[in-house]
């Protein structure tokens, strides 16, 4: 009888306010060690919290994209435990009443199909501060600047049942909380993070014992450390074995999870409603004000790719992955074939920038000028062959459209007399193919389409080379 | 009448006359904390050097035109406020060489009105404590009788006024800490309205408790000090949009008609007959000016002590969480490793009574106990303010006992905690329900030692306590009886 | 008996307070004593009460999002036991 497998996903998302969360401090990543540090993150005497409006907001807009209950009336509490990245000794969050309740997520598999989500609760707290091993011998440095970043944990309810529907959900949050601008989404520097529990059950039966899984910062570490989970504990369980409830973290240079057990104490976290803050209240104006920011949502989008730009639904899938993408695709497809530039962003300009390891925020070519190439090519002022090379000329030297194709004389030669007097000049150099295509060796068109097009250095328009072609040949 | 006997009204007419300046009051100040501090030990920290530079500035802004109330006027700290440049220990070896960079509110606003800090004072460790003995820095000594305890945790700020180290100081009252040390000590002491005070800077002990407020000599100056002290602080997310007030404004009002209770509870078993008998003629002095006095009843009183017990240590567990060898205090010398750095500088930096509370509270929070006393505790305490609502529907001040029995002697309930607990008695309900209280001095006991009458109020109603106080001082004298300390033979 | 030796120990641990083996008995004993006191609670009745986490009926204010940040490591740095190239220093983290 087969395993089924049970996975839910803890996420944290680092909320990318100027400010953290209690305090006026720089949340910009970088910065000299505990520069980014006032007596409230450093847990100074007498120094006490005041809520940041902002990550309220960004805790709303999550909320209302995913169909959310918002809690009117919400609760910070204290979650007690020593450790130096924890300046206080208890970290704020929220426990028993958070800002964000019931939600869902409409996950797009890679098969195709769909799937709805559950999110449990989504509660704001702080980030803890970072220790440093490297310098020091037998000592780490205590670094407090992440101390206090606003943090959004997403907890979403054990719905997925695979490692593939996990990936798929932890990359629609991800693309979400990119395109609520609510989250910079930066994995590798820790501003998206993932906790994953995984159990196994026969299929019917109740769920398993689970194992959190720990330090998954990419979507490739999430699906082999589930895929490496699922195969430990079946092992167990098909030994006659049990389950150890406990937190396990993902070592990626050896493909395994390992137990922290031992290193993790016998938590009593003995949390408590925070004296130092009152009730989080919203009221309807705030959440409404909220709304009418939010802006139009991935799912939406996609929809309206295929519709308004008759596109597939994997190009608008692709498209709408990212937000900055799809506002991208959309200057470049104004008045010109939304197919042929989908086609051009998805083909040229990702791999362009992918090869040159580019961030699409610092794309040497504008979305503007990707427009008039292929308006160009539209309009038939240049060939696509032409536009590509324009294309890696403005991506690596940069330029104007026309100014290329004018300085280059790149301009397609549409005059039916020029191209029919190379046509002429070709067939009458090539008499042998000739008289072998007209005795019926059509492929041999090919041949001549080539060599007319290399006599024009590509500028002759390859439909009219082919009508004039065939033309000259039946007629010969 | 000598000039450290002067009231704040009588030292800003002195001023203002130019009849002394602020450095020759300031001197003159300095030199009686040399003489008697060392008897008293009120003082953690005196900043002579800085008070005068302080009382110079004062002078100069005088010269210039400036005529506010507090202006050039001396005071001290109670050593939970941090004080921007000079040390603030709370009390503990935790925190004994701590040098905050910042100033409390409360410190800013007194700073600016042009206040001169003469310097930081003695108090209970954390505020944890009825009797001033649990300081590092050694107990403070009752002005009136050496052998006494002042009572705690504002003993230093209580002491200070007393003995007319400075006319004004500032206290913070968790449960009772400012009240009960200005009974012992025989002065005026107002716990304001929670929210009224901004904590911060202010070093908490139990947050949803702590309030800082006024000691002084008299309800005029604790309404003159407070008029400063009151204000909305956007730092203190704790803070109240309407703190600020003008607490001199109804200060004459007669108190004809006013509607007294006295809460029989406040007059129950254990309460010393000397104590019981005079604030019955203190309630008679009311009663005299027109008041109408009635007995009520606060049925959960006899509960605030245990309620307080769970809840106001669950709160210091984690408030002092911080306090952890890593950023500013105490280090425990060459730990083996992270554990023993806590563990270590924890034990050695905080007192026995510090250590008590912080495990009385982690364990009421741990896992299995919480609903059996954290939250129990929560919900009594909505009795407990239940019971203030329904007693301020029919009367407008509630009156009785500060605490239930004089001053103590030194060493006298050291042995067993509960007892010393219980000396908090009448005055911890009010914190727990947030409401203002003061405390009044209203007689002595036939060995000489003060007792304090205790005015309660409905929130906001603080500036109708310092109105009935200041009307009751108007008539009585015991508030003017100094102590005669002497210096300590050598 | 709710404070015995054992609970003591428990708990001072999760306190991060290293109490010495002889010191245990007698904090046990004052312990108990002050659980003693507060035991009275359990006995009053509170079915429907709600809990009072805080004297003040108000919500919780909000600060707008903009920087206030005083760049003052060296001060707020300047009472650190133990402190290099602007980090705080502690035995090694072990994770």
């Amino acid at each position: 009888m087969d395993w089924e497998v049970v996975i839910g996903l803890e996420v944290h998302a680092q909320l990318n306010t100027t400010t953290k969360i209690f305090c006026g401090c720089p949340t910009a990543f970088g910065a000299e060690p505990n520069l980014h540090t006032c007596p409230v993150c450093l847990a100074m005497p007498g120094a006490l919290p005041v809520l940041n409006g902002a990550a309220v907001d960004k805790a709303i807009a999550l909320g209302l994209a995913i169909g959310a209950e918002l809690n009117r009336h919400s609760i910070f509490a204290r979650k007690n435990y020593f450790y130096p990245d924890l300046p206080k000794g208890y970290q704020i969050s929220q426990y028993e009443l958070p800002v964000v309740g019931k939600g869902a997520l409409t996950v797009q598999l890679p098969d195709g199909g769909e799937k709805v989500v559950g999110v449990t609760r989504a509660h704001l707290e702080e980030d803890a501060g970072k220790s440093l091993h490297e310098a020091f011998i037998g000592q780490s440095g205590i670094d407090l600047n992440r101390a206090g970043t606003p943090l959004l944990e997403i907890v979403s309810e054990p719905d997925m049942r695979s490692s593939v529907e996990a990936v798929a959900y932890l990359k629609k949050l991800h693309t979400l909380v990119r395109y609520l601008d609510i989250c910079d989404g930066n994995m590798q520097e820790g501003s998206f993070r993932c906790d994953a529990n995984v159990s196994l059950r026969r299929p019917g039966a109740p769920y398993g014992t689970r194992a959190e899984i720990k330090n998954l910062n990419s979507f490739r570490f999430l699906e082999k450390a589930i895929e490496y989970e699922i195969v430990r504990q079946r092992d167990i369980l098909e030994s006659g074995g049990r389950i150890v409830q406990e937190t396990r973290l993902y070592d990626a240079n050896r493909d395994e999870t390992r137990s922290m057990r031992g290193k993790e104490e016998a938590n009593d976290y003995r949390y408590f409603p925070d004296p130092d803050l009152l009730p989080l209240v919203l009221d309807e104006s705030r959440i409404e004000r909220v709304r009418e920011t939010l802006p139009e949502l991935p799912d939406a989008r996609r929809m309206r790719f295929m519709r308004q730009y008759a596109l597939p639904a994997y190009d608008a899938g692709v498209l709408t992955a990212g937000r900055t993408l799809a506002d991208y695709y959309e200057q470049v497809a104004v008045g010109v074939d939304g197919k042929l530039a989908a086609n051009w962003v998805m083909g040229d300009l990702l791999g362009a920038l992918n090869k040159a390891g580019v961030e699409l925020e610092d794309c040497p070519v504008s979305a503007g000028k990707l427009r008039l190439l292929v308006q160009r090519i539209e309009d038939q002022t240049i060939s696509g062959k032409i536009a590509k090379d324009i294309f890696d000329e403005l991506f690596h030297r940069g330029g104007e459209v026309d100014a290329i194709i004018d300085s280059r004389g790149l301009r397609q030669i549409t005059d039916v007399a020029a191209i029919a007097a190379m046509v002429d000049a070709i067939v009458t150099a090539h008499p042998q193919q000739a008289a072998d295509f007209r005795a019926g060796k059509d492929k041999l068109l090919g041949f001549f389409v080539g060599q007319v097009m290399k006599a024009s250095q590509g500028k002759a328009n390859p439909d009219q080379v082919n009508a004039i072609l065939l033309e000259h040949l039946q007629k010969g | 009448m000598e000039l450290h006997e002067f009231s704040l009204r009588e030292l800003r007419q002195g001023l203002r006359n130019r009849d002394f300046s602020s450095v020759e009051l300031t001197t003159v100040l300095l030199k009686r904390i040399s003489a008697l501090n060392p008897a008293l030990n009120a003082f953690v920290t005196v900043t002579e050097s800085d008070a005068l530079a302080a009382a110079a500035t004062a002078d100069a802004r005088r010269a210039a035109g400036e005529d506010g109330p507090l202006l050039g006027i001396p005071m001290a700290h109670k050593d939970i406020f941090c004080t921007a440049g000079v040390r603030t220990t709370c009390g503990s070896r935790m925190l004994e060489h701590f040098v905050a960079p910042y100033n409390a509110t409360v410190v800013e606003r007194l700073t600016a009105e042009g206040m001169v800090m003469l310097g930081k004072l003695n108090m209970d460790e954390f505020a944890m404590g009825s009797s001033n003995e649990t300081s590092y820095f050694g107990p403070v000594r009752n002005p009136w009788h050496t052998g006494m305890v002042p009572g705690g945790s504002s003993g230093g700020s209580a002491a200070a006024v007393a003995a007319g180290l400075v006319p004004v100081a500032t206290g913070t009252d968790t449960g009772g800490s400012i009240r009960q040390p200005a009974a012992l000590c025989g002065i005026t002491g107002i716990k304001p309205t929670y929210g009224r005070v901004s904590r911060y800077g202010m070093i908490a002990f139990a947050s949803s408790l702590d309030q800082g407020g006024p000691m002084a000599r008299n309800a005029e100056d604790c309404a003159l000090l407070l008029n400063v002290m009151a204000a909305h602080d956007p730092r203190d997310s704790t803070s109240h949009p309407a703190a600020a007030s003008d607490f001199l404004r109804g200060l004459e009002r007669p108190l004809q008609g006013l509607r007294v209770g006295v809460p029989e509870e406040f007059f129950g078993v254990g309460l010393d007959p000397e104590v019981a008998a005079t604030v019955q003629a203190g309630i008679a002095e009311l009663a005299r000016q027109g008041a109408a006095v009635q007995s009520i009843r606060l049925p959960n009183n006899p509960h605030a002590v245990s309620t307080y017990y769970v809840l106001a240590p669950a709160e210091a567990s984690s408030n002092l969480a911080r306090f952890d060898g890593v950023r500013y205090t105490h280090r425990a010398p060459n730990p083996a490793d992270l554990t023993e750095l806590y563990q270590q500088s924890r034990y050695e930096g905080f007192g026995a009574e510090v250590r008590r509370r912080i495990l009385v509270g982690t364990y009421v929070l741990s896992a299995g106990y919480y609903d059996a006393y954290y939250r129990k505790a929560q919900q009594v305490r909505s009795l407990i303010r239940e019971d203030f609502r329904r007693a301020f529907a029919e009367v407008d001040v509630i009156v009785g006992p500060t605490t239930p029995t004089p001053a103590f002697p030194l060493g006298a309930k050291n042995a067993d905690p509960v007892a010393m607990y219980l000396a908090d008695i009448y005055t911890i309900a009010v914190n727990l329900a947030g409401i203002p209280a003061l405390s009044v001095p209203c007689g002595f006991t036939a060995a000489g030692l003060p007792v304090g009458m205790q005015l309660m109020g409905d929130y906001f109603a603080d500036d109708l306590l310092l109105n009935v106080a200041h009307r009751y001082q108007q008539e009585t004298q015991w508030h003017r009886a100094h102590p005669s300390v002497h210096a300590r033979e050598a | 008996m709710a404070f015995d030796q054992d609970t003591v120990r428990r708990t001072a641990h999760l306190a991060r307070i290293a109490l010495p083996q002889t010191e245990i008995p007698a904090v046990a004993d004052q312990l108990e004593r002050i659980m003693g006191l507060v035991e009275e609670l359990r006995a009053i009745e509170t079915t429907d009460v709600p809990i009072m986490a805080h004297p003040l009926d108000l919500d919780q204010p909000l600060r707008p999002d903009t920087v206030v940040n005083q760049d003052q490591r060296e001060v707020l740095m300047a009472s650190a036991p133990a402190a290099e190239h602007g980090l705080f220093l502690v035995p090694k983290v072990i994770e």
